[in-house]
Parts: C-alpha cells; sequence; structure tokens
C-alpha cells in the first residue's frame, strides 16, 4: 500500500495541481462523424472518447425488437491501444458491465414509446483511457444521441468522485484510482436531479459517501453546461457530419 | 422563421416555459412546467415547439413522400422511404385495377415512385396509395436525400423557396416530406439546383437566406 499523506497531497493540492473539488480539463465536441446519425469527441483529462449513435432504426436481429417502444443498445469498447498494456480487442466482462450500467443510466431518458420496433444504437470507443472513461462515455453518449435528434427526457451526466488519502475528492485521475481508496462514478439527469447509475469501488463511510455524492452532483452540473455549449456550437458553425 | 433574429438554440430537457401551455411536437409538459425533448430551435409563435435539427423521418397520415421499391410480395409492393420504418403499397390503391401477376409490369423494384401515406397504424404498418396524385414512375431524372428535417426550410412559406429555386434552375422539382427530392431537367440546371438545395440545406436556420440563394442562383446561371 502506497503512504497516501505523502504520495497524493502535496501543499493541500493533488499530483496534478488540482484542488479537491475540481474537474480536470474537459472539451467536447459533437456532430464529429459523418456517417452517423449523431455522433461525440470527448475529452476529459487524459481520456479520449469517440461516441457514435445510430436509430432510431430497424432491429436486426428482428427478435429483439419490442412491439411498443424503442430499445438502446450500448456498447462500451476500449481500442487495444488505450492503455499501456495492450488490450486485447472484443468485449471483457468488464466492458460487458460498463455497457450494461450506462444503457440503463441513458434508456430511462429516451422517449422509446415514439419509435416502436426500432433500435438505438451508441457506440464508445475508448481512444486513450486516464481513468473515469464510464463517466466520460456517458457524457459523450448524451451528447451524441442528443445530435441524432433522438428525443429524450434530458441529457444525462456523469462523474466520478472517490477517496485518496482519507480524503473525499472529485473526479479521480489514473494514479488516484490505482492506488486510492474508493471510487465512486454517478450518473445523473440535470433537469430531474434523478440518478441514474450509481456505483462505488472501495471503502466509503456513510458520511464520505454523502460528501462524495455532494461533489460528484457539483461535478456534473459544471459538465452539463459543457454539453450544452457543444451542441449549441455546433449549429453555429455547422460542421461537418451535417447533410 | 423571423427575418434577422438568430434563433434560439436548445438541448433536451431545457426548460422552456415555467407556466403550462399548448406544446407541438418536440417538447413536453411536466408538473406545469414546458420542456425540450429534442435538439433544435425554439418556435413560441403558436405553441410552444421545438423544430428539431436532427432526427429519423416518421411517416404520418396524409404525407407525400418518394419511395423506393425494394420488394414486391403477393399483393403488396413493398418500399423503403427513407425511415426506419418501411412502406406497403397495396395492389388496390393503384390507379387502375391490375392483377396481382402483373404487378412488376408496372412497377418494378428499383423504381422511385412518388406516393401518399394512406395510414400508420399503432404498430407502425405504413400504408400508401397511389391514388392521390399524378402517378408515374421517376425516371430520368435526379434523386436528392437530405434530411427530412429541413423539407419545410426547403418549401419555405407558401411554397416561396422551392418555386424561386425551380424558376431559377428551370428544373422542375418535387420535394417529398421524406426528405427525397426528385430533380428533372438539364443536366447543368440540375446541378445548380443541386447546389442551392445544399445550401438551404446548410444554412436553413439563417436569417436571408432566400436572398442568398437568388443571388447564388443569379451568379451561376
Amino acid at each position: 500500500m502506497v503512504d497516501g499523506v505523502h504520495t497524493f497531497f502535496k501543499d493541500g493540492l493533488r499530483l496534478d495541481g488540482r484542488r479537491k473539488d475540481e474537474l480536470r480539463p474537459i472539451k467536447i465536441k459533437a456532430g464529429v462523424l459523418k456517417r452517423a446519425d449523431g455522433s461525440c469527441y470527448l475529452e476529459h483529462g487524459g481520456n479520449k472518447i469517440m461516441a457514435a449513435v445510430y436509430g432510431p432504426r430497424e432491429v436486426h436481429p428482428r427478435h429483439l425488437q419490442h412491439p411498443t417502444r424503442a430499445i438502446v443498445r450500448y456498447r462500451y469498447n476500449m481500442a487495444s491501444f488505450s492503455v499501456d498494456e495492450r488490450k486485447r480487442p472484443g468485449p471483457d466482462r468488464r466492458s460487458v458491465e460498463i455497457s450494461k450500467i450506462s444503457r440503463e443510466a441513458m434508456e430511462s431518458v429516451v422517449l422509446k414509446e415514439q419509435f416502436p420496433k426500432t433500435v438505438v444504437d451508441v457506440f464508445i470507443e475508448v481512444l486513450q483511457s486516464d481513468a473515469g472513461t464510464r463517466a466520460a462515455g456517458i457524457n459523450a453518449a448524451a451528447v451524441a444521441m442528443a445530435d441524432a435528434g433522438i428525443p429524450m427526457k434530458g441529457l444525462v451526466t456523469a462523474c466520478a468522485a472517490g477517496k485518496i488519502s482519507g480524503e473525499v475528492v472529485l473526479d479521480l485521475c489514473k494514479e488516484e484510482d490505482n492506488y486510492g481508496e474508493a471510487d465512486m462514478p454517478i450518473a445523473i439527469v440535470p433537469r430531474t436531479g434523478e440518478i441514474t447509475m450509481i456505483q462505488m469501488d472501495g471503502h466509503m463511510t456513510f458520511d464520505e459517501f454523502r460528501e462524495g455524492l455532494e461533489l460528484a452532483l457539483k461535478g456534473c452540473r459544471q459538465i452539463y453546461e459543457l454539453q450544452r455549449e457543444a451542441l449549441i456550437e455546433r449549429y453555429k458553425s455547422g460542421v461537418e457530419g451535417e447533410e | 422563421m423571423d427575418a434577422g433574429k438568430m434563433p434560439r438554440i436548445v438541448v433536451p430537457g431545457d426548460l422552456l416555459s415555467e407556466e403550462p401551455a399548448k406544446v407541438g411536437e418536440g417538447a413536453y409538459i411536466e408538473d406545469g412546467k414546458v420542456y425540450a425533448s429534442v435538439y433544435g430551435v425554439l418556435d413560441k409563435k403558436d405553441r410552444i415547439r421545438v423544430i428539431p435539427l436532427a432526427g429519423k423521418y416518421i411517416p404520418k397520415r396524409g404525407d407525400t413522400v418518394i419511395g423506393s421499391v425494394t420488394e414486391i410480395s403477393f399483393s403488396n409492393w413493398i418500399l423503403d422511404i427513407a425511415s426506419p420504418y418501411e412502406a406497403y403499397l397495396h395492389i388496390s390503391e393503384y390507379p387502375r385495377r391490375i392483377e396481382p401477376g402483373e404487378m412488376s409490369k408496372y412497377i418494378r423494384v428499383g423504381d422511385l415512385i412518388v406516393a401518399t401515406v394512406l395510414d400508420v397504424d399503432w404498430s407502425m404498418m405504413v400504408e400508401l396509395t397511389l391514388r392521390e396524385n399524378q402517378f408515374k414512375v421517376l425516371r430520368g431524372g435526379r434523386l436528392l436525400e437530405i434530411s427530412h428535417t429541413r423539407v419545410p426550410r426547403l418549401i419555405g412559406r407558401g411554397g416561396s423557396m422551392i418555386s424561386m429555386i425551380k424558376r431559377e434552375s428551370r428544373c422542375s422539382i418535387f420535394v417529398g416530406q421524406n426528405g427525397r427530392v426528385w430533380l428533372q431537367g438539364k443536366p447543368e440546371n440540375m446541378k445548380l439546383a443541386a447546389q442551392a438545395i445544399e445550401m438551404v440545406v446548410r444554412e436553413a436556420h439563417t436569417p436571408g437566406l432566400t436572398n442568398r440563394v437568388v443571388e447564388f442562383l443569379r451568379a451561376n446561371r
């Protein structure tokens, strides 16, 4: 175990100079892929995510279609080159789990009854990984879905809080995630405050959990503004991908 | 569109009104407040609605569409109408009485036709008819596919934009509600019309568009 006190904080600042409630830098661009119905490129710290959305479209295989509403399919995948040690291509248990919970995070906001028998396909490719990829993926997915014109109650925003050296902080970076004591990603619908995803890896007391949740909610509110901005900017400059 | 005023872009979940009001497409009411449900342009002129900037064409009764035949079943032509849903044209909806065996004599697989949506039922089965238009198979022209969300702008108020493009490019143009556009004319005129249409699609929500399109057409004739 690493000696937390000396390694994670120096003069009250974290390894990358951030305060405990500061997010890493984020860049979001909507409408970057010509072929997809909706798309988003997102950077969050060292994370680089590409999201593509197709739909609503006919479901193949047919037996998966639902007679009175659309279904949502979500594929989270890490590119082989996204991590230091080459990741073998294809879904692994972690990707399958992340895909499932991310789908559940997004599904509840989609107005599925408007498109019976169709599917909304969401593809998240992690091009570079730096802790917090599932949250970044959800943020990109929401923007890509809006970009595709999918009707939704609101956007979904995700962010992670964690614990390092006994301190609850916002938005863990890779080293903090690998050597820290807890990691808690959450996803919310900022419009309603509903939580659509919450996970915890590690140990937190109930008070620490409360603190982490508060921090993550604050982080989500900031990210939500960036998601909105990306969509509004996209229209203003008429980026490629527009037909 | 308001001439000269930049429209307000909204994103799903944006609050559009704190009080209940009549809503149209792209907006919904919850707890007495109105929110946007799609990414689009806010329009408060009559009902509160959001004109989508993207999305798939969902057929509704009365729409006139351009479809391409993908299959002929025993008594239906099955068509692709650029939608997540395919459409059926029953043999009885052909303007004349014909026998099931001779269906491909009149409309073949691969043909493009203009048809009207007769009905869309709860299971999204789309039925078309040819009885409401001057029926013909579209040949000898060019097909453009644009986002159906741009069709109202391409047509313009009372047909003003499309009539102007037809006139200035000297082409006959038919715009389907499903975003398919049929051009007919001399190749260089069709090319000009296509460029003008692409310009409308790109700049649909900017003010002063009609004048710019006229200028473009006149400059490049």
